[in-house]
């Protein structure tokens, strides 16, 4: 078990495309981290440098005590578990557990005991003399886990093991993954595209988008701290909400209404013009129900579009109109976050009691002490927490 | 319903034609082939031998017992398996490097073997039986082993390297992250998937040996190196006029038969290779 | 942070490294194909050299020491000679007649095997028996049939008489020729058809049949254009074979009757009449025409040739 250190990685491709770009990551021995972005942000190019399938331009990649970037894949003695699993079809799923060992040359008696441990780990007792295309996509994710944990290996990697499952399979699955990790106490690293993963496994969460590092934080930082529009976007279901706002005194002027907010927020944000502040759908409530709570913060009108009533909770859609330049922004961020831009909406999360309906005025509450404002231009977050949001690379300079 | 039957019937018929379109041929020069040598002399039409005129083994005997023949066999045997067997070792390793990696020249072996799939073979059997007279390959087995294994490689090329792509590039590097070099990645891991399609390709190529007749005629004088087909073709009975066809149909029964067994075991096999050396999306 | 950084020092170093990979790569690449290539070369490239060095000689094995430089001479005598054309035209309608059958034949024999549902191993199995049975064994069988003391076709078509000879004249030995050229690769045609239409998505047919295609439509709108590539493939292997047709011509006929193809003028002169400056010279012509045919092919279809190479 070892530490990884990856230090000004870069990847770059013949065309001078920089896959990934002076990344700069350290993972802390026994430590799960999760990479996470968009498709194409370079993810799965830096997993595939840890573990030597690809050439590192320049930086240095640090396992233990060693600079592995010259290392083949076999040098590195790391365990790695595919998208498809890359089970050999051909060997029964006791000899595609016990590839890694037959090729370590292991003693036969050695080999039995250590397939059968993992085996029974993984519930894959009954399996083991099967080939791997008579299994079911679970059992085949397991066998690939088995054949990664039944040696002893520096760390382990995971290329969005889960994504070739359906949505039940994926949440027991995501839980086994936490449970085997927490019980070895080994390094991880594991990327995915899913937020929910990255948000319920990681210890810390490394957020990247074209290739370059947004932010290092826990799960925890990155959803109260964004460090930029980006990351705000990009965790989070439904995503945060971004309205145009101006800063006046300790009052946000957004589309629906003024908004108080905490004066050392106010403070920071304060003669920087047109700015766009982001609130999460659950820091809004029916100001009715906000009142018997008698939770402090600031209460709005507007028309509500649509309502989506789920039981436990409710979505209101209101619309709004967005000045250029902040709508610029958004189908900017729209496109990085790999979605599609549509009209400007704010989506409330409402309590499922809520009664409020369908083209009604309706009368909104909302958490002020909860609103972030960003910087339209650059996308920083002007209102984070520096002390309780992890690492955020290209805020540093500024910052130190 | 009426559509439906209709649409059966049509099935019915046309898997009969095709059945009769493949078979009827062979039925045909299995029937020539009892037909008995006097009665050929003479002129003995119709599909069947006509009555009393039937040989029983006789030619099959007849054709046995010469000993052109035999050896005849015995080369096509021998030739064909060899080549076989060396065009696809250099086949398998030319494949894998076009499936698997990125080098210069790659473009050129891919040109190159597609112009020799249609180079015309009859163009080259000039220079080929000067050349091959000089440095003493005429009338001998590599004389014929060589073109044999030139021919049959974009075949092969094409094939195999259709059947390394097919499996999955993870599955190798999967292999070395388990800690194999490159060597036991490609031995442990790719060769047992790819063994499928090097046997589909192995069939496929020496079909082709086995068939050919060019070279066989143009590159041999006698029955120290001549295949089959061409020795079919220069057997000539007692009447140089009138052609043995009965004991010639008797050796291409004969000359056919490994076709057949070849296609009646390994049937899917073919159809797979055939079919993926040549269209893909 | 998000610029590029100034290069680290041991930047340069690394690079190096990298590229070393990929020469070894490449060094691996060059070295696994290299048995390959050169095997291709000794058979096609150099003789075909020695072939336009031969052409420019009028030199016969005969003859050994009359040989005499004569420079484009066997060209020109080979252009000017209307035996040429005649075989070129000849083997140009081998091509198209042939090409043309087989693909209608192999079309429907597609049809019917992408169809049936019983009986498939069988189908199969005899299609593949034509596919695999050697050429000279397909001529004999044909010729044995077509024959009037020995076989059974005059016997079993109407309008002919019992003692009509096949053999004795151009046009039905061309025919002769021709029925066992198509029979011996319309399966090849076929299988290639079979797989195109296995691309053609089912769901496609299905929503054209929904959106009330009569079969006629279905075929000619949907499943055709889609199986382009692979008739289009089809097509180009086949007519390059069928234009170096030769074995079917000597077994049946011996060039006889006008059945002559190119091919087959250009054996007869270099390896039965050991006429090798001739014979080369034709060898040549005989290379660069299968060249402008191929070309025209591509050409006039548009052939994707990547698709053929299968570098999709």
């Amino acid at each position: 078990m070892s530490a990884i250190t990856m230090k000004n990685i870069v990847k770059q491709y013949g065309d001078g495309f920089p896959a990934v770009n002076d990344v700069s990551i350290d993972v802390a021995d026994g430590e799960f981290m999760i990479l996470v972005g968009p498709s194409g942000c370079g993810k799965s190019t830096l997993l595939r440098m840890i573990v030597g399938l690809e050439d590192i331009t320049s930086g240095d990649m640090v396992i233990g005590e060693r600079r592995v970037n010259d290392l083949a894949p076999r040098e590195r003695n790391l365990a790695m578990v595919f998208q498809n699993y890359a089970l050999y079809p051909h060997l029964t799923v006791y000899e595609n557990i016990a590839f890694p060992l037959r090729l370590a040359k292991m003693p036969d008696g050695e080999v039995d005991k250590l397939v059968r441990d993992a085996s029974s780990t993984l519930e894959l007792d009954e399996h083991l003399e099967r080939k791997p295309g008579n299994l079911s996509g679970g059992q085949r994710q397991r066998v690939a886990m088995g054949r990664a944990i039944v040696r002893q290996a520096d760390a382990f990697l995971f290329d969005e093991p889960l994504s070739n499952l359906d949505a039940k399979l994926r949440g027991q699955m995501r839980t086994e993954i936490a449970r085997l990790q927490k019980r070895l106490g080994i390094t991880t690293v594991y990327v995915t595209h899913d937020q929910t993963e990255a948000m319920t496994l990681g210890d810390r969460v490394a957020v990247l988008k074209r290739g370059v590092l947004q932010q290092l934080a826990t799960p925890r930082e990155l959803y109260e701290n964004p460090g930029n529009l980006f990351v705000a976007g990009f965790i989070g279901s439904p995503p945060m909400n971004f309205l145009p706002a101006t800063v006046e005194g300790t009052s946000v002027k957004l589309p629906f209404g003024s908004v108080e907010i905490p004066a050392d927020r106010a403070e920071r944000a304060a003669g920087r013009g047109l700015l766009i502040a982001g609130i999460r759908p659950e820091h809004f409530e029916d100001a009715s129900l906000a009142a018997e709570e008698e939770r402090s913060g600031s209460t709005f009108s507007a028309k509500v579009e649509t309502v989506e009533w789920l039981g436990n909770e409710t979505y209101a859609y209101i619309p709004f109109e967005a000045p250029d330049e902040v709508r610029e922004q958004l189908q900017q961020l729209e496109k990085d976050l790999d979605g599609d831009s549509l009209r400007t909406q704010l989506v409330v999360s409402l309590d499922g009691s809520s009664r409020i309906a369908e083209g009604e005025d309706a009368e909104i509450w909302v958490d002020g002490g909860r609103i972030h404002l960003f910087d339209p231009a650059s996308g920083e977050n002007l209102t984070v927490d520096r002390e309780r949001a992890g690492r955020i690379p290209g805020a540093e300079v500024g910052a130190g | 319903m009426n559509n439906r039957t209709l649409n059966r019937v049509g099935m019915v018929v046309g898997c009969l034609l095709i059945m009769v379109w493949c078979l009827l041929p062979v039925a045909w020069i299995i029937s020539l082939s009892f037909k008995s040598e006097a009665s050929i002399t003479n002129g003995n039409p119709g599909f069947l031998p006509s009555e009393g005129t039937s040989a029983g083994w006789a030619n099959y005997q007849a054709v046995w017992d010469n000993e052109q023949f035999r050896r005849a066999i015995f080369n096509s045997i021998g030739i064909s398996l060899i080549a076989t067997l060396l065009s696809i070792v250099v086949a398998t390793l030319a494949a894998y490097a076009i499936a698997r990696l990125e080098f210069r020249g790659k473009k050129l072996v891919l040109s190159l073997s597609l112009a020799i799939a249609m180079f015309p073979v009859v163009s080259l059997v000039g220079p080929l039986f000067d050349m091959w007279r000089a440095i003493g390959l005429y009338d001998t087995w590599p004389g014929l082993i060589i073109p044999y294994m030139s021919f049959t490689l974009p075949l092969a090329i094409w094939t195999l390297s259709a059947f390394f792509r097919e499996i999955p590039w993870e599955m190798e590097q999967a292999a070395q992250v388990d800690g194999a070099t490159s060597w036991q990645a490609f031995r442990k891991v790719i060769v047992p998937l790819a063994a499928p399609g090097v046997f589909t390709a192995a069939i496929l190529t020496f079909f082709f040996a086995w068939n050919d007749f060019v070279f066989g005629i143009s590159l041999t004088s006698t029955e120290n190196a001549r295949p089959i087909p061409a020795s079919l073709s220069f057997f000539v009975g007692a009447d140089p006029f009138n052609r043995p066809a009965s004991l010639l149909a008797a050796g291409a029964v004969i000359a056919t038969i490994p076709i057949i067994v070849i296609v009646l075991i390994f049937q899917r096999k073919i159809v797979a290779g055939l079919t993926s050396g040549a269209v893909k999306g | 942070m998000s610029t590029v950084t100034a290069p680290a020092p041991g930047k340069r170093k690394e690079k190096a490294v990298a590229s070393d990979r990929a020469r070894a790569e490449t060094r691996l690449g060059q070295k696994l194909v290299a048995p390959a290539i050169v095997l291709m070369l000794i058979v096609t490239a150099f003789p075909m050299l020695r072939a336009i060095y031969l052409s420019t000689f009028d030199y016969a094995l005969t003859a050994p020491d009359d040989r005499e430089f004569i420079g484009v001479g066997n060209y020109l005598t080979a252009l000017t000679d209307p035996l040429f054309w005649k075989t070129t035209g000849i083997t140009v309608l081998y091509m198209v007649v042939t090409v043309a059958i087989e693909l209608v034949i192999g079309f429907i024999f597609a049809m019917v095997m992408h169809r049936v549902i019983f009986a498939r191993g069988v189908i199969r199995t005899s299609i593949l028996i034509p596919y695999g049975i050697i050429t000279v064994v397909s001529g004999f069988a044909w010729q044995f049939a077509f024959s009037f003391q020995n076989g059974f076709v005059n016997s079993w078509l109407p309008f002919i008489g019992d003692d009509f000879n096949w053999f004795g004249e151009q046009t039905p030995a061309v025919i002769a020729i021709m029925v066992s050229e198509i029979w011996k690769t319309t399966p090849f045609m076929s299988l290639l058809l079979l797989a195109g239409l296995a691309q053609v998505s089912e769901d496609m047919i299905e929503a054209a049949k929904v959106d009330g295609a009569t079969w006629m439509q279905r075929l000619t709108r949907v499943i055709l254009p889609n199986m382009r590539a692979a008739i289009m493939v089809a097509v180009l292997f086949r007519a390059l074979d069928a234009y170096r047709i030769f074995d079917n011509i000597f077994v049946m006929t011996a060039g006889a009757v006008n059945t002559e193809s190119i091919s087959f003028l250009t054996y007869r002169q270099t390896i039965e009449q050991f006429q090798l400056g001739m014979g080369s010279a034709l060898s040549v012509l005989l290379f660069l025409s299968v060249l402008l045919v191929a070309w025209l092919i591509v050409k006039i279809f548009r052939v994707d040739l990547a698709q053929a190479r299968q570098e999709a």
